[in-house]
């Protein structure tokens, strides 16, 4: 069942000038993703990734105002009738900087202050204080100060924060951008524990090829305002005309099989090590027996 | 011996060391941040710095330009001790990108901020539009010229923000993740324009999370953790040294782990291109047993 549908939106960003045009984004943009179901998005910078997430909890249209045509719905509702802020209790959205989302002066504080606001009573906010935080392995900072963490513990916090509103569909616009690559992985984890324990819908805006190819179900490219192609990581990251053109990259074990079967007729097809370690190893064990 | 540009001429300047750090310690208010750091980087290096968030790599780039002073220890920028010059004096010598380019643009025109570098040095009026034009060209800006780079795109202004210490022409280069937020194609463009900057004898500091970035066009790798150097040396070398990649909690490059997976087949654990792996990989395959 489809959880989120995005049908054939266009959008154009006012004018910055009152006598400028509008700034079209996004054209004709279609994108449907199941329960449970880990998506990530990838595109090139300025190609309407972050419009595209925020037409997703409403931003876009409702605050930003601009001309948008067709149809976003999230559990039956659609994002431009429905309020951003009840839109909310179903969407949850982390950004790119968790500076920008963290401002209470625990972490505690951070995750209960989203149920609280939703009026949800005071012994289930610390149940799901306390599961939130287990969740993303952040328990035993509970009493810190967010300031006091690393990028990737804040990370960890504010996708608790979002976590404790219970959202079906949880929206990350380049969570790990700005973070080393253990805080990478740490964010990826958590997203994909999420998806498999909770079934929570997600989408995630990334670059970064090796973690999507382990973790995300599907691939969805988002290319001059338009998808490009939404496919398995596999399919997506062995079209090498298409990663070119829109100036992505594949998973390096990906272009180890695309330069084996370029030069010596091979047929190998992986985008996770451990896919490319065993397949390599059979190829050895045959052809050297 | 030839004086260096921007450096007043010493006899005793050894022109083969172009930064050397001697013991040296700094500390934030009450957090230390460098603990004893004894380097030398040679003139012409390509020097990656690499370490977790928090490592001190920051801190001790912003060393070479005189931002920050040494607690104790010495610094010297070919020979000549930090302490003992201005800014703007090593600024003719250590041009410094910063990770941010919001920390550095300000001008009301693309052209404008190019030339601001430049125009500080006392050049001649000719000679900074002659270097404006020669930067605006090197990274193709020349459409953006006459517009603030204030309302570019991320990736243009990271560019901007490249070629207007490249006006400056400076003997290093320290950039501090210049390829983070660049779609491929971008950070593919920026990189091989430091490997001409290199060929034409610049020594380059180069800030980096991407371990692929760093085994493909980094020279020489150094990595830090808490404060200390745990290794220096040629990258194949550094990045084969296992035990100190866990403690730096740095992933190399997938095809390094995936050449120690296949071991027992010949494949080796050191490979810095995907080129490079496939040709011993061909090389595994006709061999005997």
């Amino acid at each position: 069942m489809s959880v989120l549908s995005v049908e054939h939106i266009s959008y154009a960003y006012p004018p910055l000038l009152p006598e400028g045009q509008p700034f079209p984004v996004l054209q004709d943009v279609d994108l449907s993703l199941d329960r449970g179901e880990f998506l990530a998005l990838m595109g090139p910078t300025g190609g309407g990734k972050s419009t595209l997430c925020m037409t997703l909890n409403g931003l876009v249209p409702q605050n930003t105002g601009g001309v948008f045509g067709g149809r976003v719905m999230v559990l039956g509702h659609d994002t431009r009738r429905t309020p951003v802020a009840e839109l909310a209790t179903h969407v949850a959205m982390v950004y790119q900087d968790p500076e920008s989302q963290l401002f209470n002066t625990t972490v505690e504080d951070e995750v209960a202050f989203g149920p609280e606001n939703l009026g949800v009573d005071a012994h289930e906010i610390v149940e799901r204080v306390e599961w939130a935080l287990r969740l993303v392995q952040m328990s035993e900072h509970r009493l810190r100060s967010p300031a006091q963490l690393s990028g990737g513990q804040k990370q960890r916090v504010a996708i608790a924060a979002s976590l404790a509103m219970l959202p079906q569909v949880l929206i990350l616009d380049e969570p790990t951008s700005g973070l080393d690559p253990v805080g990478q992985f740490e964010v990826f984890s958590v997203i994909g524990e999420l998806c498999r324990a909770r079934q929570t819908t997600i989408l995630m805006v990334s670059h970064d090829a090796e973690r999507i190819a382990e973790f995300a179900d599907r691939v969805a490219v988002l290319w001059q305002g338009h998808i490009a192609r939404v496919d398995s990581p596999l399919a997506v990251f062995e079209d090498t005309e298409l990663l070119e053109q829109a100036g992505l990259e594949a998973p390096q074990v990906t272009e180890v099989a695309a330069g084996l079967n370029r030069r010596y007729g091979t047929h190998f097809h992986f985008t996770r090590l451990d896919r490319a370690a065993w397949q390599l190893a059979q190829d050895l064990k045959a052809t050297r027996s | 011996m030839a004086a260096r540009p921007g450096l007043e001429s010493d006899p005793l300047v050894n022109t083969s060391i172009a930064l050397c750090t001697r013991s040296l310690y700094y500390r934030y208010e009450d957090t230390p941040a460098l603990n004893g750091i004894d380097l030398q980087v040679a003139d012409n290096a390509y020097l990656a710095i690499v370490g977790q968030n928090g490592s001190g790599k920051t801190t001790l780039v912003k060393h070479f330009n005189g931002l920050l002073k040494p607690d104790t220890g010495q610094v010297t920028v070919y020979g000549q001790d930090t302490t003992r010059a201005s800014v703007g004096e090593l600024a003719r010598v250590v041009g410094y990108v910063f990770q941010n380019p919001d920390h550095q643009i300000f001008c009301s025109t693309t052209r404008d901020e190019i030339s601001f570098g430049p125009r500080n040095l006392g050049l001649d009026p000719g000679e900074v539009r002659e270097r404006t034009n020669d930067a605006l060209a090197a990274f193709n800006l020349q459409a953006y010229a006459e517009i603030p780079p204030a309302v570019l795109g991320f990736g243009l202004r990271r560019k901007v923000s490249i070629a207007a210490v490249y006006a400056m022409r400076p003997r290093v280069f320290i950039l501090d993740e210049p390829t983070a937020g660049l779609d491929r194609r971008s950070a593919g463009e920026l990189l091989q324009r430091m490997e001409e900057l290199h060929r034409q004898g610049h020594t380059l500091l180069l800030v980096s999370h991407d371990m692929r970035i760093v085994a493909e066009h980094a020279r020489e790798m150094l990595v830090m953790h808490d404060g200390h150097v745990l290794a220096h040396g040629p990258t194949r070398e550094v990045l084969r040294q296992t035990e100190v990649l866990e403690r730096a909690q740095i992933r190399p490059p997938q095809i390094m782990e995936l050449g120690r997976r296949l071991a027992e087949w010949g494949l080796p654990d050191d490979a810095l291109t995907v080129d490079e792996f496939c040709e011993a990989y061909a090389r595994a395959r006709k061999a005997r047993p």
